[in-house]
């Protein structure tokens, strides 16, 4: 550690380059916890961005008209608009409707704070693209299967989660791939009303060390080596599925 | 004794000596087109039932009413003397009572040949996965496929994806099979593998209603042959009799094309 701190300072002082997140306690600190914000906001968004995902693709199926047209209304509305102003929607509009609750110190309190509210526009935001997504998987899925798993006795939820899912999701993974990588990527616009992510936190340390261009640089890296984790995280899952003899196991 | 299908307590419980399917009238449309014409046919318990006719007769869509696969727009079918043709109807029970194997074998492609047999049971009627292992593997090698357990559907023949697919319809026990033309798709030389297994489940006793274009298959197996033609049944007779003296001239035309 004290090595690439000793390092990050003969840097500075033989090329200019200011990392002051290798040597300065505290930019490190908030860099890091930057950095753990952009990583909890993706997981969490991620992970309800698929259960709206696997949800509403379910409900799509439903047999009844209104259950289908608030479906397609939610993936019209979170699909046509831009991520930022949901988010503002969000955490200005729907908040200041919403009752306000009492905190621990017996202060009035929004309900949800400003991070809650960037985890569900984001889960929304990329839930609708999800359920586009899943739904072009199930209709991938033959009739004839679905019916084979009738005549076994299968409901139809038993059908779509032990059999119909399970093949979607094998082929809508390039295209959910996509969908989390922007997701991973909007996590940003949670700057917009001060969640102290990675973004955030890398302009209060360019502000304070006049050190724009070198952070920019390093944010950038830094987004590409996130990216790079989930979609090799990705990959990995998408091998794991592969089925032989089936779709792109075919070939092995 | 077997269990009512439905809790109609109206319904007299089934004895073997009655028809254990027994279809009154059935007729049924998909939109202007007729496609059941009032059919009617009994199967007995233990009987092997062929239905033969040409192409778009209505022998698919006859098969499917009886386990609920196609509802049916007026007459009478009754499974074990339970009306499949009755919305109360509990189709999970119907269906457990009734398996079904179809043309395009229909297996799961993302499950072993093994798994493919154990999941409804474990699924559906939540049985014990142990014991329903133990019963799949027998079943796997009661169709010949020993050695294929964790092989998926892709990386069998058609007439290997065939078998899985019956044995997947034995494992949930049901009192009868429907078989729709199980052997179209397959290869010639597979298709033999296939009615073999066919002809073992008819003689140990299970009831089976077969759609079937092997007529020396159904000649040999079946009990009782039916003969559809545009969404009627022309005639009914015995194989013998059937295939010696075709009464009507639409079953001799068939027979003349097809033998
Ligand atoms: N779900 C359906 N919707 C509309 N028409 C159908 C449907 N199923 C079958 N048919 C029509 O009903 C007729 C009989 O079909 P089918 O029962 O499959 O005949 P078979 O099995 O004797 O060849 C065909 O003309 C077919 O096109
Ligand atoms: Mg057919």
């Amino acid at each position: 550690m004290e090595a690439v701190a000793e390092w990050g300072r003969a840097l500075y002082e033989t090329t200019g380059i200011n990392l002051t997140i290798l040597y300065d306690a505290f930019d490190q600190k908030r860099f890091i916890s930057g950095l753990g914000m952009t990583i909890y906001l993706s997981v969490v968004s991620l992970f309800f961005s698929l259960v709206i995902g696997v949800i509403g693709a379910w409900a799509q199926g439903s047999d009844f008209k209104l259950v289908r047209w608030l479906i397609n209304g939610f993936i019209v509305i979170f699909r046509n608009t831009p991520p930022l102003v949901q988010i503002f929607f969000f955490y200005f509009g729907l908040s200041n409707l919403l009752p306000y609750i009492e905190d621990a110190d017996g202060m009035r309190a929004p309900l949800f704070t400003n991070v809650q509210w960037a985890i569900i526009s984001l889960s929304l935001f990329a839930g609708a693209f999800n359920i586009e997504i899943f739904r072009s998987g199930i209709e991938a899925v033959p009739n004839s299967t679905k019916e084979a798993a009738s005549a076994l006795g299968y409901t139809r939820l038993g059908t779509y989660l032990y059999i119909v899912l399970p093949l979607a999701i094998r082929v809508c993974l390039p295209a959910l791939n996509n969908n989390l990588v922007n997701l991973l990527k909007t996590t940003s616009l949670a700057y917009a009303i001060a969640v102290p992510e990675l973004l955030y936190a890398s302009k209060q340390i360019w502000t304070d060390a006049q050190n724009v261009p070198t952070m920019m640089v390093v944010l950038l890296f830094t987004y590409v080596a996130l990216v790079g984790v989930l979609v090799w995280a990705m990959n990995a899952w998408e091998r794991s599925m592969a089925i032989p003899g089936y779709g792109a196991g075919r070939a092995r | 004794m077997a269990k009512p299908l439905i809790g109609t307590p109206a319904v007299a419980p089934w004895t073997p000596d009655q028809p254990i399917i027994s279809i009154v009238d059935v007729r049924k449309a998909f939109g202007a087109f007729e496609v059941l014409k009032g059919v009617s046919l009994d199967v007995r318990k233990g009987e092997a039932i062929c239905i033969i006719g040409p192409s778009g007769s209505g022998k698919s869509t006859l098969i499917r009413c009886i386990n609920a696969l196609v509802d049916v727009n007026s007459g009478s079918i009754l499974v074990e003397n339970q009306e499949v043709n009755d919305p109360r109807l509990d189709k999970l029970k119907l269906r457990r009572k009734v398996g079904m194997v179809f043309q395009q074998y229909n297996l799961f492609p993302h499950k072993t040949a093994l798994q493919n047999v154990m999941m409804a049971p474990i699924n559906v009627l939540k049985q014990d996965k142990k014991e329903v292992e133990e019963r799949a593997r027998a079943l796997l090698a009661k169709v010949r496929l020993t050695g294929k357990e964790n092989s998926y559907p892709g990386e069998l023949s058609g007439g290997q994806q065939q078998r899985v697919a019956i044995a997947r319809s034995l494992a949930m026990r049901p009192d009868i099979m429907l078989f729709d033309e199980v052997t179209a798709a397959l290869d010639p030389e597979t298709v033999k593998e296939v009615l073999v297994t066919i002809r073992e489940l008819a003689e140990e006793g299970m009831t089976c209603l077969l759609v079937t274009h092997e007529m020396k298959f159904a000649r040999d197996v079946a009990d009782h042959i039916y003969f559809t033609d545009k969404g009627v049944i022309v005639e009914h007779a015995p194989p013998e009799e059937f295939f010696a003296n075709p009464k009507d001239e639409r079953t001799r035309t068939f027979l003349g094309q097809i033998l």
